[in-house]
């Protein structure tokens, strides 16, 4: 499996994504620069979590215009799987390719902590290595993680089972909607989530729990 | 020519911001005050021949980048005195 | 080369600012007593004009000069096989094996937080990375010690909530880990918050960077933001006492924008990957006057600037606000020459400003040019070094008295335990560091809570350990004790871990030197802190210090801030400062006598507001333990550590139960001294295997009491004290949210 990381100015979470990606395929991921304008061709392209463009205006909008992004866009619609964690999931509300958006969190704080979340569907490519309903702790670290979307779009999203990850009910970090973590589009190959699973892939940064995400992955997409 | 957008989350859209002030100011000793909404202001100046293609042009940047318009409404604001 | 020290011509005045008359007023008004005039004056040859002026004022500043504590820093210890780079750069610089070395280094930031709580605090973050990744490092690891006034003050909730944000907007952005710090209330800070901001980088030992500039004509480059009119005059601000008038210096304080400084790290670790470097500086305090002054002198070198060529914001800025303007995100290079195109293209690449502002001449002089006129001429070397060196009296502080032990006759230990974990100062400190981004990189083996953070040295098995800390109300008991426990904890805190404690860095925030107990305790804490530092083989190799901390001539506690690293080289052994598992024993290493001098046990149960002598500290024993602790944490013998500190034993096993909800049993009870005493040197120690732990210490020599055995869901003492890990946890996580949430 070949894996793309697009880079924003201000995207902080790429090398990390990078080091997992890597782990789980034994390929280093192809870094591309947001101001490239053709997207080598790859297994899955991820959106890495930062502050691309030092979320000014909104997070993620700017880079949503960025060039990359209309590649990234025709990639999606042809079917090659996109991850957006944390500013990639932001990135993703803003260029369309999912629904909603994510405001500022409900006590107005960042929030850096481990979160419980449940797999609420693991018939994803990168969800395929949970059980369904398996509870799992990943951490998350945002300021703008509150999911909103009108209620018919929530109410399209529960029923075709496009929430993937949510938190558990106690344990929502930052007021989402159905206490939504993670969504992905009508042909579940577009991933947004604000947890971190490239976060806690190895036991020294406390937990494996997100190291599933990868090497699942590659079982899926290779 | 320049321009003033103005925006603001659509009513029903949780404010965090805008409670937060609300209850600020009450703690403040200002009391009476009910519904504070917070937004954005952009100053621009722009480059157009009439009123109307300026106008034009900024609803374009509201609806690709300056609000989102899921939860934002956008006001435009031209100065044409100058 | 030989420094011309004559100027060849009287620079032609500046349109406007030049023409002004320098009157004793406007003298004053620069922070210049009229006898340093005299010095300036007899250095230049002549009247300097207005821009000369502004440039000596920040040069002799006490925030760049030094000029109080110079004579006292010299004295301590600042070498050692280990140190690379000790104080005098932009960092310090330790060697940490294979190639790789640890730059860091701490820097207050106190007058601008109390002033603007979000940017003073976000810059001082903004400006200690800065600090680090121009030595070549890449910023891995941040901490923060604050220090903010009562916790009823009015305005302490608005400083906690603003700088908490500030330091969090800006480190969060960057992409650096915040893991840890220390945080204190205390009616002392109402007036002067301190926030003492550290960074820890990782370079390879064959490319650090040094601001010693070289090579007559080579071009001198500014790179990063633009420059506007902020923070003009902030040196010569942080050099000042307050009053209630410096709130209305707000327009003084400097925005930062940590996207762009994310960009500069970004740009000069690229070209950093090249040799095109001569020398590079950070624009920090003082802006492009201190950084332009300090590569030309220690070069020893002359520097022609163009301040036509620099990039500016605003319109309209005349030379003495160009020169003295602190905005933020800048960067002064000097390249080798012909280099410039390539370095141009990857600073616009990463969408920055490039200029090439001035180059390197053979004068001794700082020459600069505006507007097609010479509006300063200036001998560089009474500029870096010739600032007034004062050797200013100061009174020793008096002995303080022992605690009277009856005054603790029957306490309940079970209340003052409870209150003791729900107080200011212990009560947990989550509401602020789940506000920081303490895993971004991943690589935090141990973020914030832990006796000192971990974070590994990417790619290897290898790991910093990363502590601050001090004991303010030890420096002001007893200012020698208070400097070598300062030391001595953040030895202990990083001993605890497993790691070797290697070198610190320092803040040392103190009061009005020129009163002479301030000065006393300014020098009894570094008596202290160096006896300590040789001690216990832990040199300084960088800091800052920042003095006139007083508000009405309310000076505050003597905190001189310890930041402190060290180096496991096994992170897998090292270990965390939390019960994992029942049925392990407990002990404590060091004698436990129940000094309750100046101990949290004083100020919040006895709530006496007199001033007794600390605890003292045993360097020799002290290096004793922390070799002892190392030793049986690598060997695998015991497997939790925590240091004894602040609320003595008691509060720390309590801690040591709330993570994992593990009680403990301890079998014997004891007085209040014994429990709540802060006794130096000790350390809480949890294995599997008492007889060999006990065996080792009896080699050693050491004194190791056995305390009881983990398990349960209760810390019980004997048969007298029973609580639930349950309510100590709530009332340490509660204190802090509750008091915040009543803004």
């Amino acid at each position: 499996m070949q894996a793309s990381v697009i880079v924003f100015p201000g995207s902080n979470c790429d090398r990390d994504v990078a080091v997992c990606l890597e782990a789980a395929t034994g390929k280093k991921p192809t870094m591309v620069w947001h101001g490239n304008s053709d997207l080598p061709d790859s297994d899955v392209i991820v959106l890495p979590g930062g502050f691309s463009y030092g979320d000014y205006l909104r997070c993620g909008s700017m880079a949503a215009n960025s060039p990359i992004m209309k590649e990234v866009v025709l990639k999606a619609q042809k079917g090659t799987a996109v991850l957006g964690i944390c500013n990639g999931f932001q990135v993703l509300t803003e260029c369309g390719l999912l629904p909603g958006v994510l405001m500022q969190n409900a006590a107005l704080n960042f929030v850096c902590r481990n979160t419980r979340l449940i797999v609420d569907n693991n018939t994803t490519p990168f969800t395929g290595l949970y059980q369904q309903g398996e509870e799992v702790v990943i951490p998350v670290a945002h300021n703008e993680g509150n999911y909103f979307a009108d209620d018919n779009t929530l109410d399209e999203l529960s029923g075709e089972g496009r929430i993937v990850l949510s938190y558990a009910p106690e344990d929502n970090p930052n007021g989402a909607c159905k206490n939504i973590a993670g969504i992905c589009d009508a042909s579940g190959r577009v991933l947004g989530m604000m947890p971190h699973p490239e976060r806690c892939a190895e036991t020294a940064l406390g937990g494996e729990d997100g190291k599933r995400m990868f090497t699942g992955l590659v079982e899926a997409l290779s | 020519m320049k321009a003033t957008v103005k925006i603001t989350l659509k009513y029903g859209v949780l404010d965090p911001q805008g409670k937060a002030i609300e209850k600020s100011l009450g703690q403040l000793g200002f009391s009476g005050v009910n519904e504070v909404r917070q937004g954005k202001l952009i100053e621009l100046d722009i480059d157009a021949d009439t009123p109307e293609a300026a106008e034009k042009q900024i609803t374009e940047m509201c609806e690709k980048l300056l609000a989102n318009t899921v939860i934002e409404n956008y006001d435009i604001q031209l100065n044409l005195a100058e | 080369m030989t420094k011309d020290t004559t100027s060849p011509e009287t620079p032609t005045e500046n349109a406007h600012i030049n023409d002004t008359e320098i009157t004793p007023e406007i003298v004053a008004e620069h922070g210049l007593k009229p006898d340093e005039y005299e010095k300036v004056v007899a250095h230049m040859g002549r009247t300097p004009n207005m821009t000369e002026l502004g440039v000596f004022s920040v040069m002799w500043s006490e925030h760049c000069s030094y000029k109080s504590s110079r004579k006292w820093l010299k004295k301590l210890p600042v070498s050692g096989p280990q140190v690379i780079q000790g104080p005098g750069e932009n960092a310090g610089v330790i060697d940490i094996g294979d190639g790789d070395a640890a730059v860091f280094k701490m820097e207050s930031h106190n007058h601008p937080s109390f002033i603007e709580p979000y940017q003073g605090a976000a810059t001082g973050v903004g400006g200690i990375m800065r600090d680090v990744f121009t030595m070549g490092a890449r910023p891995v690891a941040n901490m923060n010690a604050l220090r903010f006034g009562d916790p009823s003050h009015p305005k302490t909730r608005h400083l906690v909530a603003g700088v908490v944000h500030g330091i969090g907007g800006y480190g969060n952005c960057i992409g650096v880990p915040t893991v840890g710090g220390e945080v204190n209330f205390d009616s002392c800070y109402n007036g002067n918050i301190l926030v003492n901001a550290m960074c820890v980088g990782l370079a390879r030992t064959d490319k650090i960077f040094y601001a010693a500039a070289t090579g007559i004509g080579a071009p001198v480059v500014y790179v990063g933001s633009k420059t506007g009119r902020d923070g003009i005059h902030g040196a010569t601000m942080a050099s000042a006492e307050f009053d209630d008038a410096s709130e209305e210096k707000r327009p003084t304080v400097q925005v930062g924008d940590p996207f762009t400084e994310k960009l500069l790290l970004e740009a000069c670790q690229e070209l950093m990957a090249s040799d095109a470097i001569i020398a590079i500086q950070d624009m920090g305090a003082a802006g492009l006057t201190s950084s332009s002054v300090e590569m030309a002198d220690k070069g020893g070198v002359g520097i022609v600037l163009d301040l036509d060529k620099v990039p500016c914001r605003e319109t309209h800025m005349t030379g003495y606000e160009m020169l003295l303007s602190e905005s933020q995100e800048r960067m002064l290079m000097v390249l080798k020459p012909g280099r410039e195109p390539e370095a141009e293209a990857i600073f616009l690449r990463w969408g920055l400003d490039f200029a090439v502002v001035g180059s390197l001449t053979d004068t001794g002089r700082m020459v600069v040019h505006h507007e097609g006129r010479m509006i300063a001429d200036m001998p560089l070397e009474p500029l870096a070094d010739g600032a007034p060196e004062y050797d200013r009296p100061y009174t020793p502080t008096p002995l303080a008295p022992q605690i009277d032990p009856s005054q603790v006759d029957d306490t309940n230990i079970t209340d003052a335990l409870k209150t003791l974990m729900g107080c200011s100062e212990i009560a947990s400190r989550r509401w602020i560091y789940e506000q920081y981004d303490s895993m971004v990189m991943g690589d935090t083996l141990a973020g914030p809570g832990g006796d000192a953070a971990l974070v590994r040295v990417h790619g290897t098995q290898k790991a910093l350990a990363v502590s601050t800390d001090v004991t303010p109300r030890y420096c002001l008991a007893q200012p020698i004790e208070g400097g070598k426990q300062a030391v001595a904890e953040a030895y202990r805190n990083i001993s605890a871990t497993g790691a070797t404690p290697l070198a610190i860095t320092n803040c040392l925030n103190f009061g009005n030197p020129e009163r002479p107990e301030i000065m006393g305790q300014f020098v009894e804490c570094l008596e202290g802190m160096g006896a300590a530092c040789e001690a216990l083989d832990f040199p300084v190799v960088s800091g800052n210090v920042s003095l006139y901390n007083e508000t009405n001539g309310q000076g505050i506690n003597p905190t001189p801030a310890i930041g402190g690293v060290g180096l496991i080289e096994d992170f897998e052994k090292a270990v965390g400062n939390a019960f994992i598992q029942a049925d392990k024993y407990i002990f404590v290493l060091g004698k436990t006598e129940g000094h309750l001098g100046s101990s949290l046990y004083q100020r919040f149960i006895l709530q006496d507001d007199a001033i007794y002598a600390p605890p003292s500290v045993d360097l020799e024993l002290e290096r004793k333990h922390g070799e002892f602790v190392r030793d049986l944490i690598n060997a695998g013998i015991v497997d939790v550590v925590h240091d004894v500190s602040d609320g003595g034993l008691l509060v720390a096993l309590a801690e040591m139960c709330l993570p994992h909800n593990v009680g403990c049993h301890i079998e014997d009870d004891n007085t209040a001294g014994f429990w709540f005493g802060e006794d130096q040197g000790r350390y809480v120690m949890v294995g599997a295997d008492a007889d060999k732990i006990l065996a080792q210490a009896n080699a050693s020599g050491l004194t190791l009491s056995y305390l009881g055995k983990t398990g349960g869901t209760e810390l019980t003492i004997a048969e007298r004290v029973h609580i639930s890990v349950k309510e100590l946890h709530d009332i340490h996580e509660n204190w802090l949210p509750d008091y915040m949430k009543t803004v």
